[in-house]
């Protein structure tokens, strides 16, 4: 027996919304298709609703009226979850205290019958797949937090569903921890090739683990689309600085260029605006000698951080720019630079918010 | 030095309350085995008056050991599901719902009693059995198992535990033999000390309640101080605590134990 292989289903969302009984309204009906074997990620601020799709999704939340969820084309609006084949890892792991971790593992196959030695077998394969060998005896609670995770992972794809949903799963453990177990759960979710919807307000987390990532804002899917699209091609401000560090300039345009304190900024796309919303990613401004680029402005500040260094250049624009600049350049505070940004680096956003 | 002062104050303060409560128990207990209490212990130590309370009240205490744990099987039955029902699917109502099951402790015990006898004491059968008591003791004890269990459910988020055993593909059933009731035992013995203690000692409501062929150990109590001599009743107080305290302690410790695990 194998837990490894392709036993994803297909997801399709189809305009489900969430109004709770006191009335507020978590979700605006919306539509999401996830492919068999993908990896999506619902990413947002707290509040925004992700969570309440992946409840939907679960079978742990019913849609308001006219929304459905199917599986593999199977409508599965009114099945509970129970009966829907889905792994689930919860914020706080739901791990049962009063087992094993052991019997936690196994408890799914002991709902649906499978006998003692193909459960302890199955068991061992999946403790050994998520490096908790040793624990097997242990109780819940004589358990660190990146065990707990580990085990509730463990006992969520042992069931071999056919969507893995995880609500957070890192969120409780402390930010080392968290970088670690990150890349582990990548491999192992593409080991297991399993349809996954991961739920978090972590852009990291969403860039490294998402095929594709539905970023969401006040019960309303912001943007859909690969990590490389949403960090470069953010459809709003909101996702340009939700997503990454980004510098947001409102300036006149005159001639395909941006009107600025500092200088003139050449951008690309439609010649003929006369205003624009810009956004420039920190990374893509190379800092050059002063005169040497068509904008400049003045070092307010440098702090170094190891790997690069972030300067903040006041008098280039309006507001202050915020530069990723290599850890090699010394420039100091005070100091006059050029700014030189690629025309095709700067991104145009919808006027307004 | 100071330290000693003080941990010797709170040692005396402890004594006394202590003594303030048991004192009169232990008077009343060498009362039950003395041969005349007028004339004090010095009138000689006797067991006759405990065998004449055994011979005359043996069925009732019989009665008061049957009628508790009936009311524990049905407040284990009734009132563990009540409270998981409650916790998970109550919403806003499970706050009046709780305030309503807690009335009956608020209430005069002779007043529920008075309402049990005006809806049933036409059923004749039921008004004589002793079920009817039992009846009484489940609507008296019921907020006691209830709120213990419910007070437990809230510290172990019993909600996400559920939602788990559920994703994994257990049955509401299962789910509560399973998972739910396992994580609430610390409740459930907690509520249920407080059931068999509550019933056995119940006087109010009983006594409202009860016919002359289904008298419990505390109304025997009664009947006994009420038509006998001192001695024979204060005999019938010291088989009570002979009853009741080893069950007590067992049921501590079993208590104990379970939460220790």
């Amino acid at each position: 027996m194998n837990v490894i292989g392709d036993h994803g289903a297909s997801v399709r969302v189809e305009t489900c919304g969430k109004t709770f009984v006191d009335g507020t309204r978590a979700l605006e009906p919306a539509t999401l298709d996830i492919a068999r074997g993908e990896t999506l990620v619902l990413l947002g601020p707290s509040g925004c609703g992700k969570t309440t799709m992946l409840r939907i999704i679960a079978g742990l939340e019913l849609p308001d009226v006219g929304g459905k969820v199917l599986f593999d084309g199977k409508d599965m609006t009114s099945v509970p979850i129970e009966k829907r084949n889905v792994g689930m890892v919860f914020q706080s792991y739901a791990l049962f205290p009063n087992m094993t971790v052991a019997d936690n593992i196994g408890y799914g196959l002991k709902i649906r019958g499978v006998g003692k030695h193909e459960r302890a077998s199955r068991v061992a394969e999946l403790v050994a797949l998520t490096n908790i060998t040793g624990l097997e005896n242990r109780r819940i609670t004589q358990l660190s937090g990146g065990q707990r995770q580990r085990v509730a992972l463990a006992r969520a794809v042992a069931i071999r569903p056919g969507i893995l949903l995880l609500d957070e799963p890192l969120t409780a453990l402390d930010a080392a921890l968290r970088d670690r177990l990150r890349g582990e759960l990548n491999r192992l979710l593409r080991a297991l090739g399993i349809t996954t919807i991961y739920v978090t307000h972590d852009q990291a987390e969403a860039m490294e683990l998402g095929d594709r990532v539905v970023v969401m804002q006040k019960g309303v899917i912001a943007q859909v689309g690969t990590p490389r699209e949403i960090y470069f091609e953010p459809n709003s401000r909101f996702v340009a600085e939700f997503i990454g560090a980004a510098n947001i300039i409102e300036a006149p345009v005159e001639n395909g260029q941006l009107l600025l304190p500092g200088g003139r900024q050449p951008i690309g796309g439609d010649a003929n605006l006369t205003t624009a919303v810009a956004m420039i990613r920190p990374e893509t401004i190379g800092i050059v000698a002063a005169g040497s680029a068509p904008l400049s402005g003045t070092i307010d500040s440098v702090s170094f951080i190891g790997d690069r260094q972030r300067m903040i250049i006041g008098g280039a624009s309006s507001k202050i720019i915020a530069v990723d600049a290599p850890n090699t350049i010394t420039a100091k505070a005070g100091e006059r630079v050029g700014l030189l940004i690629a025309p095709d680096a700067v991104r145009l956003l919808p006027p307004g918010n | 030095m100071r330290d000693r002062l003080i941990f010797t104050g709170q040692l005396l303060f402890t004594l006394t309350v202590a003594a303030f409560l048991v004192v009169p128990a232990i008077l009343s207990i060498s009362a039950g085995v003395t041969v005349n209490y007028f004339r004090g212990i010095s009138s000689g130590v006797t067991l006759q008056w405990v065998f004449q309370v055994w011979d005359l009240y043996a069925g009732t205490i019989l009665l008061s050991f049957v009628i508790a744990f009936a009311t524990l099987a049905v407040t284990l039955l009734v009132g563990v599901p009540a409270a998981y029902a409650l916790h998970t699917h109550g919403g806003r109502w499970s706050r009046i719902v709780e305030e309503v099951i807690t009335l009956p402790i608020a209430i005069p015990g002779l007043a529920i009693a008075l309402a049990l006898i005006l809806t049933y004491g036409g059923f004749g059968e039921f008004r004589r059995s002793w079920l009817f008591i039992l009846t009484g003791h489940v609507i008296f004890t019921m907020p006691f198992m209830v709120r213990s269990v419910m007070a437990v459910f809230s510290t172990v988020d019993i909600k996400t535990l559920d939602e788990g055993a559920a994703s994994l593909g257990a049955s509401p059933v299962r789910r509560f033999l399973g998972v739910i009731v396992p994580n609430a035992v610390p409740g459930i013995l907690a509520g249920a000390l407080m059931v068999v203690t509550l019933s056995l000692g119940e006087f109010n409501l009983t006594w409202m309640l009860h016919t002359p062929s289904t008298k419990t150990l505390p109304i025997g109590l009664a009947d006994s101080y009420a038509s006998m001599r001192l001695e024979v009743a204060s005999a019938y107080t010291l088989i009570f605590f002979v009853m009741i305290i080893p069950l007590l302690v067992a049921m501590q410790m079993f208590a104990d134990r379970e939460q220790g695990r």
